[in-house]
């Protein structure tokens, strides 16, 4: 399976997604300027974390200009699997790909930590290989991750089953503890926590990988 | 701003103008009489003002450097250049350096401290080499003063806000408080990189005719003349100084480091030479680049890319805007580097070339503004050497200080509650320690550990420097410092290879403080050849005072270690229950300058016992030698607090319990004898580590499952309920920050 990182100038976790999926996982990734527009010859798409465009006006918010981002989009309707984490979920907001928002921490501050999350839906194609209702720990990094949406957006987000992953104990003040949430058609992620920084034991965890194996087999079966 | 009126030569030497910009009488004279034989107008004296100053030309510490034990079979560049290069085998090569940013921080502590990071991180890539991780090393006054609280929040979000946003994992540092830091508080940086040994580079402009060109954020008037105001004294009248610091925007740099790394690795053959503009901007990066070469250069300043109008040469060569660097590329290459540029978004232009005359000529709207030999700025500026006079406080014979207290319970939580024994987690929460997907040991442990991908090596770093010793002992605390940073080295599973410093000091020309500086570094000096970890680089911070009060003598210790297989890489927690706990290293009656002391007391005094560089060297080996041959399940340095805190906090991050009996009296459990480390062990190990150690462990009990710690001493029975004191040693630092005493 071959995959695109997309790098906006800015992005800092661009290299650790490059290579989780090409160490750890063992399939193909290039990583692939945020000013190329045609990404056919990719299966998916991965958004990876950092500050794009530095993050100045509002996180995200520039970067959804970037031309990659239409071929994103293509890619999306497809139904093609698109992840984004951290800055990429964010990014992935501001294109109108997912609902909601993402807001400063109540705290206000940065944090950087090992967060436990609840794998609320394992029927999509990033979480088959998890257990429904399974805790898994994965890193956290982030100012801005305080997930936010209107009332109604969150009824239509549980009755589609769009909550993907939720805080065992909420960092950042989302609501309803949301850490990770998908479109309506369940191949777009956008989620804060780095499943890419949790994918060998010698870096405190293998969780993440899960979610990169699950993708696999979706496509594989 | 105070505007800039451009006096005539000879209003500069009738009304000692030069004095204001730190040049004293002598220096001037030099100058004029001797170096250039004509009086030095406006822009030439600014320049020498900046070149100068302490921060750049080190004529104060000089003397002392000398002393530091520079070579090293690992070493590959040692002090001199953008920072200093260790052989880490298989040619690779690790690259690492600290620096202080100390005065910046006080006066605007949130870009004070972020700057520190963009500039620490510019010397590493400048060399090449990709940062991997850095680390800070902090110190306050105590947190009952709210400008300290006020300090320490806004140098930690600066940390965070710069760090972050670049990518660079901050993956460890210290952070201690002591009053003798109430006006000058201290930030140093520590970067580390890693590189090809193949793709070294070096801060050097040669050829004639090949091009000097400049990169990065345009120059605007922040931090002009930082270099002079970071080598001057405070007093109360310091806010007038905040023009002197600077703005930094860290996605700027991560295009430079990109950019720059890109031109490094694949057009090698076309750059001569490359180095940042740090302290005194341009004319440093470039003065120096040429002075390194034996050349000279010419810089057209109308071609310099300025965020404001109508700045003059002063200013312009002067500012201290950051996230630039300065390049010299061999002539007929220019466009490759800046089509490179091009590419990220950035300003790069040819802004002059290198001469022969070994002339420094800098020309604006036509005119020659500068035209100076290049050497006299960097080569000829004199040394002094002051005059040593031992501190009175030596010669004062002091009773040693004996803990008395009634409640050892109690007495142990206050001290999990103190500023400096408290979990810093509040802190390294708000940075980001695992970016790069690297980090094997994050904040919190002994040294961090950062594994080097596609290999079975990782590297370990810590900051350290107690200088509580250090006032009370410079020479042997010199010493304390270096093995301490080689304790946490050595913990983690590591081997030590090299250090870097950053010189804190008050002012060189108070001779008591010129004693506290060479004392140390000659302890300093003993240490590092004892351990085998060469000084490599680093910087001096001098004139820590603030209306003449001096801060304890600082010379932080920052040290890497090389884990040569990752499977040596041990935490400093242990697993579970029913591990055999021991503690390596005899304990003696040491209360100077202890934690308990400063607590008890309320100010560290007396004589620094018992230690001894061939006990810390074989208690270190002994360790070493347990982890390589897998005998311990975890290691824990015995620092601050004594040995009751460093087993709380072996049990702390399991939530484990303890049972044991020791001859240790209840004093001793808060002694801060060196040397020694507290290490599990599992039952099946028991015979093999104790045959290894032999009687330099002792045991102390065993670990339990039920978070209850249980020791009997020789004059006390001490029982604690161990998840509470976690609770008071975790939230103890949030606590005091939110105080309103």
């Amino acid at each position: 399976m071959k995959f695109a990182v997309i790098s906006f100038p800015g992005s800092n976790c661009d290299w650790d997604m490059y290579y989780a999926i090409n160490d750890a996982l063992g399939q193909e990734a290039d990583m692939v300027r945020s000013d190329e527009t045609n990404l056919d010859q990719y299966d998916g798409v991965l958004i990876p974390g950092g500050f794009s465009y530095g993050d100045y006006l509002r996180s995200g918010a520039i970067a959804r200009f970037a031309p990659a981002m239409q071929a994103v989009k293509k890619m999306a309707e497809a139904g093609k699997p698109v992840l984004g984490v951290c800055n990429g979920f964010q990014i992935l907001v501001e294109a109108g790909l997912l609902p909601g928002s993402l807001q400063n921490n109540t705290s206000m501050e940065f944090i950087s930590d090992w967060a436990p999350l609840k794998v609320v839906n394992n029927q999509t194609m990033f979480t088959n290989g998890y257990a429904k209702d399974e805790t898994i720990t994965i890193p956290i990094a982030h100012g801005e991750g305080n997930y936010y949406c209107d009332d109604e957006t969150l009824k239509q987000l549980q009755a589609n089953h769009q909550i993907v992953f939720t805080y065992e104990d909420n960092p950042n003040g989302s609501r309803n503890n949301i850490a990770g949430v998908t479109n309506q058609a369940g191949n777009v992620l956008g989620m804060m926590p780095h499943p890419e920084r949790a994918v060998e034991s010698i870096l405190g965890g293998t969780d993440g990988l899960t979610l990169f194996k699950s993708i696999l087999n979706q496509v594989r079966s | 701003m105070q505007k800039q009126v451009e006096l005539t030569p000879e209003a500069i030497r009738d009304q000692k103008v030069y004095r204001d910009w730190g040049l004293t009488d002598g220096e001037y004279d030099l100058i004029a009489t001797k170096l250039l034989q004509r009086l030095p107008n406006f822009t030439e004296t600014g320049l020498y003002s900046g070149m100068w100053s302490e921060h750049c030309s080190y004529k104060n510490s000089k003397p002392i450097l000398r002393k530091f034990w520079t070579k090293g079979s690992r070493v590959i560049q040692g002090p001199g250049e953008g920072a200093g290069v260790l052989d880490i085998n298989d040619g690779q090569a690790v690259v690492f350096k600290a620096e202080s940013h100390n005065h910046p921080s006080f006066v605007e502590p949130y870009e004070g401290a972020a700057t520190g990071v963009g500039g620490i991180i510019r010397d590493i890539f400048s060399m090449g080499a990709k940062p991997i991780a850095s680390l800070d090393s902090l110190r306050f006054g105590e947190l009952t003063n709210p400008k300290n609280r006020f300090l320490l929040d806004k140098v930690v979000a600066g940390i965070a806000g710069y760090g972050n946003c670049i990518g660079i994992p901050t993956v460890g540092g210290e952070i201690s408080f002591d009053q003798c830091y109430d006006g000058n508080p201290l930030v140093n940086v520590m970067c580390v990189g890693i590189m090809d040994q193949k793709d070294i580079e070096a801060g050097r402009a040669h050829g004639t005719g090949n091009s000097i060109i400049y990169v990065g954020a345009k120059t605007g008037r922040d931090g002009i003349n930082g270099a002079t105001f970071a080598s001057s004294q405070f007093s109360k009248e310091e806010e007038s100084d905040r023009s002197a610091v600077q703005v930094g925007d860290p996605f700027m740099e991560k295009l430079l480091v990109d950019a720059c790394l890109e031109i490094t690795h694949h057009h090698s053959d076309i750059l001569v030479g490359i180095q940042d503009m740090g302290a005194a901007g341009l004319v440093s990066s470039s003065a120096e680049m040429a002075a390194k070469a034996n050349s000279g250069v010419d810089l057209n300043l109308d071609l310099v890319p300025q965020r404001e109008p109508g700045m003059t040469p002063y200013e312009i060569m002067l500012s201290e805007s950051q996230e630039r660097m300065l390049l010299c590329v061999k002539q007929g290459h220019e466009q490759t580097v800046l089509d490179v540029f091009e590419k990220y978004g950035l300003d790069a232009v040819v802004i002059g070339s290198v001469n022969d005359d070994g002339q420094y000529r800098l020309s604006q709207h036509g005119e020659v503004v500068c035209d100076i030999p290049t050497r006299t700025l960097v080569d000829d500026v004199p040394e002094y050497t002051h005059p040593l006079v031992e501190p009175a406080r030596f010669k004062q014979d002091v009773d040693p200080f004996i803990p008395e207290f009634a409640d050892l319970g109690k007495l142990v939580n206050q001290m999990l509650g103190q500023a400096t024994i408290a979990s810093k987690q509040s802190v390294y929460q708000q940075y980001d320690s695992r970016v790069q997907a690297n980090t094997v040991l994050a904040p919190g442990s002994d040294s961090a550990v950062v594994r080097i991908r596609g290999t079975k090596k990782s590297l370990a770093m810590t900051t350290d420097c107690n200088a509580r010793y250090i006032y009370l002992d410079p020479f042997q605390g010199g010493q304390i410092a270096v093995a301490e940073a080689a304790r946490n080295i050595v913990a983690s599973g590591a081997i030590p290879i090299g250090i870097t410093d950053c010189l804190n000091f008050g002012n060189p020309d108070d001779p008591e403080s010129y004693f506290e500086m060479s004392k140390s570094a000659e302890g300093i000096a003993k240490a590092c050849e004892q351990f085998d970890a060469p000084v490599i680089g680093g910087n001096v911070s001098l004139y820590n005072e603030t209306d003449n009060q001096a801060i304890y003598p600082t010379p932080l210790i920052g040290m890497v270690g090389l884990i040569e297989d990752n499977q040596f890489i041990t935490r400093s927690s242990a697993k579970q229950g029913d591990e055999l706990v021991y503690v390596l290293g005899a304990t003696f009656d040491d209360y100077s300058g202890s934690e308990i002391q400063k607590m008890l007391a309320g100010k560290i005094s007396g004589k620094i016992e018992h230690f001894d560089l061939a006990t810390e060297a074989t208690n270190q080996k002994l360790v070493h030698e347990a982890i390589v041959k897998h005998l311990v399940d975890s290691v824990h340095d015995v620092s601050e607090g004594g040995v009751i805190v460093t087993l709380l906090e072996t049990l702390f991050d399991n939530e484990l319990g303890f049972n044991g009996q020791t001859d240790l009296t209840r004093e001793q459990l808060f002694s801060e004898t060196q040397s020694r480390f507290v290490i599990t062990v599992a039952r099946q190990n028991q015979a093999a580590f104790e045959q290894l150690v032999g009687g330099h462990a002792t045991m102390l009990g065993t670990t339990t499952d039920d978070v209850q710690l249980d020791l009997k001493l020789s004059n006390d029975h001490l029982k604690l309920d161990v998840n509470e004191m976690k609770q008071t040693w975790k939230e103890g630092l949030s606590w005091l920050m939110k105080s309103k005493v």
